[in-house]
């Protein structure tokens, strides 16, 4: 086994380290815990020499050595939480350990399964078996291999067939708060069954002093005809490695909407890969990043049309400040066969400081021959005469700013469907901000 | 009201305004017309403190306060109001919000209390009616979608919202058809007052049917050439401006 340096114990340590991991007794799971720290053996972390990783490089891994969660690291107090409010079902976690004292699960509707994994594990290991790993296409991807090979328990939601969730359900994840770095590998399973629709709104914030390190991975199944909206708020720490590995499935006239708003974290990283593999399947990956200080934040998403009629749209905005720095690889591809796929890429950042820098990658690869598929990438600054036009109509310079930051990220966030979340995350969006002079509630009500 | 003295300004290095010399009392209406490049809408940005324009000399004198070290938002707070030629499109800003947020900041900047959404929407409406804007476009935003006419009204009503002291309206009439140039100048008018100025830039005399100007200069070559009545501004519609720039007329 090749040397983790960053992480206490290295591989074999997180096994061992004093916790119980969910599911300890399955053969099945064992295998796949194997497998993953074997394939990560032999990938290493990510370096700078991988296509896909040229602009980001882990760097707190260098010189930090993390422990891996173990009892007790989840129990700090903690208040305050974000929420959009009404909510079917709510899980929190802190440092990785579920909080069941935060947490409230206890109306949710029929038909609707969202909890820890651990449960699951316990509860149903035949169909966990049955999900885990069968939505993930591709063995190459180290980070993935790595939360394989030290699964934590992250949060399911599982929808069965035909039932709406007229409320979202929602999930914290707060890291900081200890004396040592720690680490933690949240593994997530989402499945929709056909014609069922949900609505999940993820907050990840950071918390007090003290480095960490999540690792996540989520598999997504969006089967026939349902409607999935995944919502993000990755407002972690400044001392904050986050790296997501989302891979999702969309089904036939299914539609998987999403929606990443980074605003915080040291160095961030989410990952997806998302198949088209339905006629009529939709998918709307959308995000904004509002980054500040040393803060670099990677968007990378692979998008696959696999088959003809599917549609998706993308639009990512952002926002840099000081000397922050963010990435967005965005790549559609276009099977063979798919035609009449119409995909659709933007992004687009507003750079305020002249050390801020934005490495961005659109790319589109097209096999087939009857599609429309357009994309696009920009990068400029405040524009001056607008600037000028606030100000000379008595409005101060940080208030106009600030105005002009937000017009510009309000078309990404405009992608977000759920007029709700929409208002909360332009809500998140103005307090990100450096003067708060300008009142979310003002900006709400006459609009 | 304003006074300029010797005023010279610099845009990215290369001299405008050289040496101009203005004197405008309170009620009065000035017309700066002149040729294109003269200067005129340097003059407008220099006045309102937009930033690139650099005052190299001379003093800009309002209500007897030098306004050259002012940000554009105390001049604006102070009662200066510039009418873009160009007015900017702000996308996913409604207009109302920035109506709001203007008269507030302004009332801020003066010690005033700010007015609540219920006196601000009565205060907005009147003026709305006044200018024939329908409410529609107090939701759309700011200068979006707009057609010339709507943003040349747009301007004039950020105007009667803010009612300044020294109103500065840079071709105001650029763009606009007979309709929307008798209802903009209507609007300005309505602001008249023995205590309020203006000054019309324009190239053309036909927006000086509408506002009959007190007196009318002819910018050119950075200077002001020549002052007179409102007659000056036919007699440049006949003759053009070859007289000032040393050019042979089209």
């Amino acid at each position: 086994m090749t040397a983790v340096s960053f992480l206490e114990g290295g591989l074999e340590g997180g096994l061992q380290g004093g916790r119980s991991l969910p599911g300890d007794g399955l053969e099945w799971l064992k295998n796949r815990r194997d497998k993953g720290a074997e394939r990560f053996g032999a990938l290493g972390l990510p370096t700078p020499k991988l296509e896909g990783w040229k602009y980001t490089r882990l760097r707190p891994l260098d010189d930090t050595r993390y422990t891996p969660i173990k009892d007790g690291v989840g129990d700090a107090a903690v208040k305050d939480l974000p929420t959009v409010g009404d909510v079917a079902g709510r899980l929190v976690f802190v440092n990785g350990r579920l909080r069941e004292d935060l947490s409230d699960v206890s109306n949710l509707p029929d038909g609707v399964r969202f909890g820890p994994l651990d449960e699951l594990l316990e509860n149903d290991p035949a169909w966990a078996e049955e999900h885990i790993g069968s939505v993930v296409q591709n063995d190459d991807q180290a980070m993935l291999a790595l939360n394989d090979a030290m699964m934590d328990s992250g949060f399911v939601l599982h929808v069965r067939k035909g039932v709406v969730l007229t409320k979202p359900v929602e999930i914290v994840m707060v890291g900081g708060l200890t004396d040592d770095a720690v680490a933690y590998f949240p593994r997530n399973l989402i499945v929709i069954e056909p014609n069922a629709q949900a609505t999940l709104v993820k907050h990840h914030v950071g918390r007090g002093v003290g480095a960490y390190f999540a690792n996540a991975a989520t598999e997504i199944d969006v089967a026939d005809g349902a409607i999935f909206k995944n919502y993000k708020v990755q407002a972690e720490s400044m001392q904050a490695t986050h790296v997501s590995t989302v891979h999702a499935r969309v089904g036939r006239d299914a539609t998987f909407e999403s929606f990443n708003l980074s605003m915080g974290g040291l160095l961030s990283r989410t990952e997806a890969v998302i198949t088209l593999n339905g006629m009529g399947a939709h998918c709307g990956f959308n995000g904004a990043y509002m980054m500040r200080g040393n803060e670099h934040c990677d968007n990378t998403s692979y998008i696959d049309m696999a088959v003809p009629n599917t549609t998706c749209k993308q639009v990512y905005k952002g926002v840099l400040d000081d000397a922050a720095r963010a990435v967005f690889q965005g790549k559609i591809h276009v099977a063979r066969d798919a035609q009449k796929a119409d995909g659709r890429m933007l992004n687009k950042t507003l750079l305020l400081s002249d050390d801020a820098e934005i490495d961005t990658k659109p790319e589109l690869e097209i096999y087939a021959d009857d599609v429309q598929c357009a994309h696009g990438a920009t990068s400029g600054q405040l524009d001056q005469t607008a600037l000028f036009y606030l100000r000379s109509r008595g409005i101060p310079e940080a208030l106009a700013r600030n105005m002009l930051v937000q017009s510009f990220l309000g078309d990404a966030l405009d992608e977000i469907t759920d007029e709700h979340v929409r208002e909360v995350f332009m809500d998140r969006v103005v307090h990100w901000l450096p003067a708060h002079c300008y009142l979310a509630g003002e900006w709400k009500e006459s609009a | 009201m304003l006074e300029i003295k010797d005023l010279h300004a610099t845009v990215q290095g290369k001299e405008i305004l050289k040496g101009v010399n203005l004197t405008v009392n309170p009620g009065e209406v000035h017309a700066i017309m002149g040729p294109n490049g003269s200067g005129k809408s340097t003059l407008s940005y220099v006045l309102a403190g937009r930033d690139g324009y650099e005052v190299t000399g001379g003093r800009i004198i309002y209500m007897g306060e030098d306004l050259t070290e002012l940000d554009p938002e105390e001049r604006a707070a102070k009662g200066i109001f510039l009418a873009f030629q160009y007015p900017v499109e702000i996308p996913g800003v409604p207009n109302s919000t920035f109506l709001n947020e203007a008269v507030n900041a302004v009332r801020r900047y003066r010690g005033e209390d700010e007015l609540d959404k219920i006196q601000f929407v009565k205060m907005l409406r009147a003026k709305t009616k006044e200018l024939n804007m329908s409410d529609e476009m107090l939701k759309r935003a700011v200068n979006v979608g707009f057609s010339g006419g709507e943003k040349k009204r747009n301007e004039v009503l950020q105007m009667a919202v803010l009612e300044p002291k020294l109103s500065i309206l840079d071709e105001t009439d650029s763009g606009l058809d007979i309709d929307a140039l008798k209802i903009v100048s209507e609007g300005v008018n309505a602001l008249r007052s023995p205590e309020r100025s203006s000054l019309v830039i324009t190239h053309y005399q036909r927006l000086l049917d509408y506002i009959v100007p007190d007196k009318v200069h002819v910018l050119a070559q950075g200077r002001i050439q020549k002052t007179g009545g409102k007659e000056l501004a036919l007699e440049l519609e006949k003759n053009g401006y070859a007289d000032f720039t040393g050019e042979e007329a089209a």
